[in-house]
Order: structure tokens, then sequence, then C-alpha cells
């Protein structure tokens, strides 16, 4: 199948262009020797289960009633745009994923100037440690951070005590502000170091000739930074904020563990997780998990085509030069 | 490096030819159990010795929590898992896994021999639609621990059943903690659905109807007056500041606690208070003012309804072995096994005779209350939807304080009927 599909791209790209040359085809029949393998398998583990689940949203099926079976079409995602519940649920894992990715960013950023200018001599050393919590699984972090808040093991509050509001008798994870601020706090101590990584990548690609120029020129720090190196790393931004939003628009771990969505911190992954493992509602379960793998490749449409980030290239700072030149 | 890993898989290999056991030609039947303190898994190595070489048992162990071991047990038998020889099942998801066919039937002579002398409330729990559909094993129930101090002070006459209203009116006057579970979680379904049995109520109205004509009767003066205990307990802060993640377990620390008072809870918090005195984790002497008494009962004339827990025994009906498994059944719930049971991992036997053993009246001074709790417990809904409606009332009865007599009971009816006709999300 794929060889037809190569032979007849193969054949559309000769009318067009001019005859490849022996080499090239040599490279392009060498390109998928070595990531053919990877590329069927990919197939395997990612294209099928999601036609399975895109198959499986259109039925009413219960695992422990296999006999009622029954083709509903669209009812299940009718069911989910029409309860409040959903839309609940959607606003509370939006609103994780903006106010992380905001805090991260402004961390991360500092984190990653800090590493950049400050410590170039323990640049190695302070990378390490910065990367401790992100190494740690999200697991394990989760129960770490639950423990510390629980009412009953926790010591936050005996730490805190001197905060207005805390104090030995406040459950963090009985309301909703508490509940989602102890969930994000987490999220963001163990996702930061990704974003500084990334961001320190992008710092260390921007030309040191051109903040000189623009020293020499007269600007001041401020505008430095933000005339002359963000918009030169702009692509190592967006990359990072891009993995950053879908990783947290599909956070599970966190919310699972800690509140395993009482106080209204249900998100959409652990909504998808409760329809078809908990209720074994194989069908409701799967569109949940469409309609979040929608939002999630909405997303990636969103970044690669409104902000153009080019992903294949990563930090690669010449697209800001294709911009200038456009 | 290789060597280690050529190693590790020829290992892995061995094990797997000796986890499928007929190279000795010995029957190995699996038998998934629920975490205990051992006693299952020495069961089944008593059985296996037992049964000469008709069969071998070994075990595998589910998930800790009880929804969590439905649902391993459900896919694996939706998916025709032929390993389900012997399960550990929690009673209240027995009617999920009996309606679709996943259980092998019960052969009527094992089902004579092992339910001669099941307590009646244990006996409920195996069966569905008038069938016993899974062999008792162990029955649990919740009775009233007290602080014999507390008792005293409120002037409560112990040895005659109390009231919600009377232990409540204790803890506040004395300004004391009670134990209740207030926690989002399968221990809410339990209190709530023995809080209306106690009135002589159930919470279905037909328990064998579909999912679209399936309906719930908590909207009336039982399930009103439930959901006024239970609101008066939130509101009035009696359970302590930390109720919403109160589970059976941080209950029975609370209780321990100097502000404990009353507590509802299983008979494991006999044991385990024992051995933390012991250890010296709390006072050697809080053991002695500790009590024990029937559930208490929400209108004064009407008996209490005990909550029931417990595992009985099925076999999958994709078990290759279904006739080897009920004989080692039968051998695994003998009542001297399930008194064996009870005395080293604190589970309460399903048959009365077991009761009579003298290691459990040395052990369990309790034992007789638990035997009369058993023989009125009343079963959690016994419904094939019983996770939809156990996972309603949780959310609609949690918090404790923002329950409402006149409204929540209403709203949880109309909930429940709209997950199950597919119109809500759950």
């Amino acid at each position: 199948m794929t060889a037809t599909a190569e032979n007849t791209s193969k054949e559309s790209q000769a009318s067009k262009r001019p005859r490849k040359s022996d080499r090239t085809k040599a490279e392009i029949r060498l390109g998928w020797l070595l990531a053919g393998p990877a590329f069927f398998v990919m197939l395997a583990v990612t294209a099928y289960p999601i036609a399975q689940a895109t198959f499986d949203s259109l039925f009413s099926f219960r695992l422990t009633a296999p006999d009622e079976r029954s083709f509903v079409f669209l009812d299940n995602y009718l069911l989910l745009f029409t309860d409040g519940m959903f839309w609940r649920i959607f606003g509370v894992t939006l609103l994780i994923t903006v106010v992380t990715v905001a805090v991260e960013l402004v961390l991360g950023f500092a984190l990653a100037l800090v590493m950049h200018r400050a410590l170039k001599s323990m640049r190695g050393l302070l990378r390490t440690a910065i990367l401790v919590p992100y190494g740690i699984i999200t697991v394990v972090s989760a129960f770490a951070w639950y423990y510390m808040f629980d009412i009953n093991s926790g010591f936050v509050n005996n730490w805190l005590s001197w905060v207005p509001g805390i104090d030995s008798d406040l459950d963090w994870f009985s309301n909703f502000g508490t509940a989602i601020t102890v969930i994000m706090a987490s999220e963001i101590w163990k996702t930061t170091p990704f974003i500084a990584l990334l961001l320190l990548a992008g710092l260390a690609q921007v030309p040191d000739e051109l903040v000189e120029a623009a020293r020499v020129d007269g600007a001041t720090k401020v505008q430095q930074f933000t005339r002359v190196i963000i918009p030169n790393m702009k692509a190592a931004i967006m990359v990072a904020v891009l993995f950053r939003a879908l990783d947290a628009f599909r956070i599970f771990d966190n919310v699972f563990i800690m509140t395993g969505g009482d106080a209204n911190t249900e998100v959409l992954s652990l909504l998808a997780y409760n329809q078809s493992i908990s209720r074994l509602e194989i069908g409701l379960g799967s569109a949940v998990s469409v309609v979040l793998f929608i939002c999630v490749l909405l997303m990636c449409v969103l970044a690669v085509k409104g902000f153009k980030v080019d992903l294949a290239s990563g930090t690669d700072s010449s697209s800001g030069k294709k911009d200038g030149g456009k | 490096m290789k060597a280690r890993s050529a190693g590790a898989a020829a290992a892995a290999a061995v094990l797997l030819l000796a986890g499928c056991g007929d190279d000795d030609g010995v029957t190995t039947l699996t038998w998934y159990i629920n975490p205990d303190d051992g006693g299952q898994q020495a069961l089944a190595e008593q059985c296996t010795e037992e049964a000469d070489g008709a069969y071998r048992i070994q075990t595998s162990l589910l998930p800790m929590d009880a929804p969590a071991q439905r649902e391993q047990l459900a896919r694996r038998l939706a998916a025709g898992d032929s390993s389900l020889d012997i399960m550990s099942i929690d009673p209240p998801f027995i009617p999920e896994l009996a309606t679709p066919g996943f259980l092998a039937p019960v052969p009527e002579d094992v089902a004579e021999r092992t339910t001669e002398d099941t307590l009646d409330g244990a006996l409920a729990g195996a069966m569905w639609g008038d069938e016993l559909v899974t062999v008792p094993f162990w029955a649990n129930t919740q009775i009233l621990w007290y602080r014999e101090s507390v008792a005293e002070a409120a002037g409560l006459d112990m040895d005659e059943p109390v009231t919600w209203d009377e232990i409540m009116d204790a803890a506040e006057e004395q300004d004391k903690y009670l134990g209740v579970q207030g926690v989002r979680a399968e221990s809410m379904t339990v209190w709530v659905n023995a809080l209306v049995e106690s009135q002589d109520e159930s919470i279905l109205v037909d328990p064998s109807a579909s999912a679209e004509e399936l309906e719930t009767n908590l909207d009336s003066e039982a399930g009103a007056n439930a959901a006024s205990i239970i609101s008066r307990i939130g509101q009035e802060g009696l359970g302590g500041p930390g109720i919403a993640s109160m589970d059976e377990n941080q209950s029975m620390l609370l209780f321990q606690r100097d502000n404990g008072s009353f507590m509802v809870n299983w008979p494991f918090v006999w044991a385990a208070t024992n051995s933390a005195a012991e250890e010296g984790s709390i006072d050697a002497d809080i053991p002695e003012d500790i009590g024990w008494a029937l559930y208490p009962r929400v209108d004064p004339d009407t008996p209490a309804a005990h909550p029931l827990g417990g595992i009985n025994l099925g076999v999958g009906a994709d078990s290759e072995h279904p006739e080897l498994a009920y004989e080692a059944i039968e051998c695994i719930v003998t009542p001297e096994n399930q008194a064996e049971y009870f005395v080293t991992n604190g589970n309460p036997p399903s048959s009365e005779s077991a009761f009579d053993d003298p290691r459990v009246e040395e052990d369990f001074p309790m034992a007789d209350v638990i035997r009369e709790a058993l023989d009125s417990a009343a079963p959690r809904p016994q419904t094939p939807y019983y996770n939809e409606i156990s996972e309603s009332i949780q959310g609609r009865f949690t918090p404790l304080s923002g329950v409402d007599e006149e409204t929540t009971p209403a709203e949880t009816d109309t909930y429940i009927m709209e997950v199950l006709r597919g119109e809500r999300l759950l």
C-alpha cells in the first residue's frame, strides 16, 4: 500500500519538479528503510487505537452488558456537549492549562536566565539540580504533595500556620480553591525545569553579536531583552509553551491521586477514565477520549499555523529571519 | 549484559511454565484474592495440601480497594480470561458480574453444603435473583464502637440500643468527635444504605428493573431522615475537621485520640487498636475504655440494619476447571477455616457455627455482637448498576456539610435516573 503511495507521490512530484538524481533516490530509499519500521509501529500503536476509539464512541456499549451494545451514532457526543458537567470539567482543565503554563513560563525564564547569565561556571551542576523534580515520576510527586497537604498526615498546615487563613483545621482537598491550588502548584513544581531547559537552549542560540550591537546602539537591559532576545528565541518559546500546554491539558496523575476529582477538580482525562474504566461504559468513555484528542489536535494546529512554530526545526532561530523576509 | 538478560528471560520462561502448572499433572487453579493479612494465601496452601494432588491453588493479588477490584475482575471476565478460577468478590458487585453470565453456576450440591448455617445477612449478599451465584466466605459488618468514659458521662445505657440522635447529642455536649466515614468513597454508600435500611426501607424500588426503569427511593421520609443525620454531623462539625477525607482507617485513628467518642466501623479496628496499644503508638489503657454495641438506630423503635461487607467466592464462566474450582471453594469455606481466618486476619465468618469456635470467643469478645449484627445485616442495593448508584450517592452526599434533607435525596434520585438513562455524565 505504501509502495503505491510512494510511487504515486513520486510520479506527481516528478511531473512538477526536476528529475531526482540517483543519489537523492537512494537517500529517500534509505530514509524509508530507516524510518519505515518506526512508522509502522507508530501506525499500529497510535492510529489503530484512535480509529478503534472513534468507532467505539458511536456505540452505547457497557462492558458488563455485551449483548446490549447498540449503534447510537453521535448520541454520546450529544450527551457530552449538552451536559453542564462536561463544560465545567472542560473549564477546569483549561484553567489548569493556562495558569500552570503561564506561571511555568515566567519561572522557567527566570531559571534559564540565571543559568545562562549568572552562573555559567556551575551550569552543569545547576542544570542537573533543576532537573530533579522533572525526573520524579508524576505519581510519586503527586503522592508527596498529597501527604504534605493532607489534613491527617501533612505538615504544611503546621509550617504555614502564621499565614492568615491557614490553620491545623484547613482541609486543602475539601474545596475547589485550595485543592486546585495544590494540584497546580505540584504541576508547576514538577515541570518548570522542562520549560527552563528548553528556554536555556533558546537563549544559547541568540547570537551574542546582536545583543552587543543593541547595547552599542544604547538599548537598555529591558529593551535588549524584549526587542532582541525574546524575538530571536520565539521558536523556542513556542515549542516550550506548546509542549507544556499539551501536557497540562492531559493532566491526570495529580488530580487522580490528590482528590480523585472531588471538590469539582475533575479534569477531562479523569472524566474519560471514570467513564471507561470505572463505569465500564466503553462508548461514552471513547467519546470523551476522542474529544480530548481533538482538543489536543486543535491546540497543535493553532500553534503551528497560528504562531508559525516549526516543530521539525525546533529551536531554530532562522524562523525569525523567514518572517522578516516575508 | 546480554548473557544476563538471556538468563532473566530463561528464568521468566521457567516461572511461566511453572505457573501454568500442568507439568507434573496437577491442575493449577488461580485464586484472585483481595489484599489481607496473608490468610487467603495460607488457606490456598492448606487446601492444596488437602487436595493431595487433585489441584493446586495459586493466589493472585487484586488491587487494594473494592471498586478497583471490581474493575479488574469485570475487565478480565468480559475479555473471557480463563485464569479466573476462583475470585474473591465484594458482595455489592455480584449482580453486575452475574447478570451477563460472567460467573459459572454454583452446583446445587455445593450450594447446599456451603450455606447450611450461613447467617441471613451474608446469604442475602451472595444471592442474585433468588439464586445463589457465589459462595459466602467471610462476612463483614459495622458495629458501634464507643469510649466507655464518654458513654458514661452522657448517661447512656449501652446495653440498650442507642440512636443516632443520642450519640450526636453526647458528642456535641462533651465537645468530642464522632467516628464516621465522610470521605467520598464506597463507605458513604455503606452509611446511607444502613441509615435507610434501618428504617425498614430500601434505596431501590425494584432491584430487578432494567437501566431504563430502575428507580431509587431516597426522596422519601427515610431518605430525608438519613440526610438530616448526615447533614447535622457535617454542619456541626461533629466528625472533626478532617471529615472530608475520613475513611475507615482515619476515623479509627480519630476515635483513638482524646476527643474520640462513638464510631461506626468494621471489626478490624479491634485488632488494630490493640496492636497500636501494644506498640505504644497510643495509650496502653485505651483498649480498656472501648466498648461495642449494635449499630445505632435511626428510629428508636426500629432495629438497626447493619452494613454488610465481606467476600464471597465466585468461579469465572470461562474457567477451564469449574468443578475443581468449586471443590477447592468447598475446602476454603469450611467453618473451621472461617474461624481460623477470623482469628488470624480479623475477618468475621459468614457461617454461624464458626462463631462457636473457642478461639473466636477468646480473641474477639465482641463476636456475639458481630454475629447478631450479621444476622440483621442488609446488603447494599443489589443491581447490576450498583456502581452508578453508589457513585451518585457518594457525589451527592459529600461534603457532609452540603447535604440538605429537603433537596439532597430528591436530587440524588433524579441524578441516578438520568445517569442510568444515559442523559447525564457521572
